[in-house]
């Protein structure tokens, strides 16, 4: 029986691996090839999907991109037992572009069945949760604060600190939120960790939930991820069948539970306060902060709210110790995060690496530039709230207060790689637009500032008082960064002030036309 | 979508019921409903106020937050195409647009045999395969002009 792997994540079903699958395994049965065919996660080099991955003696061997009609060379060539053929990529774990990551959230990504809690624990799960059981709360506080990890949705927040308040509130209901509302264009990574480690995620909630207190963990994703979401139940199944959700967990006397919970389309969900609103069943509103969700959270009571990647790097922190993750990375941005690179690239996936690799090496080294093969001309870090950043800044490292000082983001670490064709200009007005659509309304910045946006940039584009609207525009821009409740008002501006500071070319076209 | 059901009134109370045992059971409700008579009508609405004994307006409010809940039903089929940034660099919203104006639809807007809905989607996580698209569900990465317009032909079949 020879094991083979055909990815279920969603970007490898987009370029056919479920059609693959069949093929393989029609084409294994009228062979008479005894072949198990694994569906597991990607291994993050997505311009190889579907990628398949047949187990030898030397190592888990490629095939990739293989395409259904492909399937019968295959056999023709061997590859049950690695044999030589133009998809051919070698052993894996080999391949250059994973030899260069250092890969401690995603280890298991790719390499396990997603929804086999034997194969997790084969692969080291449930360590770190034993380890947690064993040193009680305050001790897993206090190794999550010395790790040095922060909030990787986005915001940076020490994951510790957050853990302390909840914990430090008085005892009663409290709740473990996970944020899996992952919008932002360009990212991709939590949907990878929740389709190929599902578990990791699970066990990083039944630490937190053991450390302050709480029984009750939701998942909020977004419907946009339907495969995900699938794949994420199955394993919350599993867990629970195998004695790791429920009551008394082990033998710990600990009742902890997950519940996944899916959106409805709404992007600002992702914003904290208003998935809570939306986990209690109302209008996605942002609340006001203070009160801190950790204080006052899901249904008024103290909730850790963290996201997918935080949370699943959890169990690794427990497991390692907190000093193994702080050793990793640059000044306060501490141990590994996993670049997702996109957009017009050639070579597109998921790559996790220590803190402080500069942009540029990035976006010409491991992305290999663009896929047109055009120059590159902007890339867009952190979302549709991140700024857009020229090839004069390729120098800067990747970590979260290098990025803050030249006014842009590390968000989630999505990179959206743009060639020489693109108008700023019309990514400008499409940030504002987004913006406008996604608003929740709640507060004047970021309902009217939106719309106005697109408004004025439409005159700019149209060559109308130029000068006078990008003065106009920087003005709202400062209203909605210091005036808007929460992050979607907040830093819809970045995009479009980088654009303007970067790229004043583009605003002032058709301005030029009409001087020549 | 495909294979709902017509609404009646009974059915969606058995399906509101069925959830409210959970905490904050609004969401799941309206997933439920859509999922059964493939759109939230008034009159669930109306069912879902006085079950979870909050006003009409106030869940009338919480059903039109969400872009995924229609009040009436969509076609047959669904087509969600992204247009966010990453599909926008590779040509995404040329590609929509001219996709668009061939078949004489706008954003939202359903076939005139209402075989098939096209909406716009701000990101689908398949960013490394930009541009992509979701038929009932179904990823598509570096999807191209030639496959929008087979999907709109096999909608038709359906």
């Amino acid at each position: 029986m020879t094991k083979i792997y055909i990815p279920l994540d969603m970007a490898a079903v987009a370029m056919g691996a479920d059609r693959l699958a069949a093929a393989v395994a029609k084409e294994a049965a009228a062979r008479g090839q005894q072949v198990e065919i694994v569906r597991n996660g990607s291994r993050g080099m997505l311009w190889l999907e579907p990628l398949i991955e047949v187990e030898t003696p030397a190592g888990r061997v490629g095939y990739g991109p293989a395409k259904v009609k492909d399937v019968a060379s295959l056999f023709d060539a061997g590859f049950l037992a690695g044999g030589a053929h133009p998809l051919n990529i070698g052993v894996v774990d080999e391949h250059p572009w994973m030899k260069k990551q250092n890969r401690v959230t995603f280890v298991r990504c790719g390499v396990i069945d997603p929804v086999s809690v034997a194969d997790y624990e084969a692969h080291g799960g449930f360590v770190g949760l034993k380890k947690a059981f064993e040193v009680g709360s305050s001790a897993i506080v206090e190794e999550v604060t010395k790790s040095g990890l922060r909030g990787r949705g986005g915001a940076g927040f020490p994951t510790g600190i957050k853990w302390k308040t909840v914990a430090d509130c008085a005892p009663g209901q409290k709740y473990v939120v996970v944020n899996a509302d992952e919008g932002d264009s360009g990212t991709f990574a939590d949907r990878m960790i929740m389709e190929g480690d599902p578990l990791s995620l699970i066990e990083g909630m039944i630490i937190c939930g053991y450390a302050i207190g709480g029984s009750k963990g939701y998942v909020y994703l977004r419907s946009e991820y339907p495969i995900c979401a699938t794949v994420f139940q199955a394993a919350i199944d599993a867990a629970r069948a195998a004695g790791w959700l429920g009551q008394n967990i082990k033998g710990s006397g600990f009742d902890f539970d997950v519940e996944l919970r899916v959106g409805a389309g709404a992007y600002v969900c992702g914003e904290e306060t208003s998935l809570l609103e939306s986990l209690e069943g109302k209008r996605g509103i942002v609340r006001a902060k203070p009160p801190l969700p950790a204080h006052v959270g899901l249904f008024g009571k103290p909730t850790v709210v963290n996201n997918v990647l935080s949370m699943a790097t959890i169990p690794m922190i427990m497991e390692k110790g907190a000093q193994h993750y702080a050793d990793l990375g640059v000044g306060r941005s501490r141990g590994t995060m996993p670049l997702q690179i996109a957009g017009n690239v050639k070579y597109g996936g998921l790559f996790e690496t220590d803190f402080g690799v500069p942009l540029g090496e990035i976006v010409n080294d491991i992305a290999g530039g663009t896929r047109t093969g055009r120059p590159v001309k902007a890339v867009q870090v952190g979302g549709p709230l991140g700024a857009y950043l020229p090839q004069s800044l390729f120098d800067l490292p990747f970590d979260y207060e290098a990025f803050a000082a030249k006014d842009s983001l590390i968000g989630h670490g999505g990179l959206v790689l743009f060639d020489d064709t693109v108008d700023m200009a019309w990514m400008a007005r499409f940030g504002m637009e987004f913006c406008a659509i996604e608003s929740c309304g709640k507060c004047t910045p970021c309902r009217i500032g939106s719309t106005r946006g697109v408004e004025t940039i439409d005159k700019i584009r149209k060559g109308q008082d130029v000068e006078k609207n990008i003065e106009l525009l920087k003005d709202l821009c400062h209203t909605m960064k210091f005036g808007s409740l929460c992050a979607l008002g907040g830093f819809a501006p970045y995009p479009v002030e980088s654009a303007l500071r970067h790229f004043p070319e583009d605003f002032r076209k058709p301005a030029l036309e009409a001087a020549e | 979508m495909a294979g709902a059901a017509p609404y009646n009134d009974e059915r969606a109370r058995e399906i509101i019921a069925a959830h409210l045992g959970l905490e904050g059971p609004a969401l799941p409700i309206l997933h439920a409903l859509q999922a059964e008579f493939g759109c939230v009508p008034e009159s669930a609405v109306k069912e879902m106020a006085s079950a979870l004994n909050i006003s009409r307006a106030e869940m009338h409010g919480v059903v039109t937050f969400y872009h995924d809940f229609h009040s009436a039903p969509h076609g047959r089929h669904a087509l969600k195409i992204c247009r966010a940034e990453s599909c926008q660099s590779m040509g995404a919203e040329k590609l929509a647009n001219e996709f668009l104006a061939r078949h004489k639809l706008e954003w939202g807007q359903t076939t005139p045999d209402g075989s098939l809905t096209v909406d716009p989607v701000y990101c689908l996580g398949l960013c490394a395969h930009s541009p992509s698209a979701l038929y009932d569900g179904e990823p598509i990465g570096m999807v191209d002009a030639e496959t929008l317009d087979e999907l709109v032909q096999e909608a038709k079949g359906k």
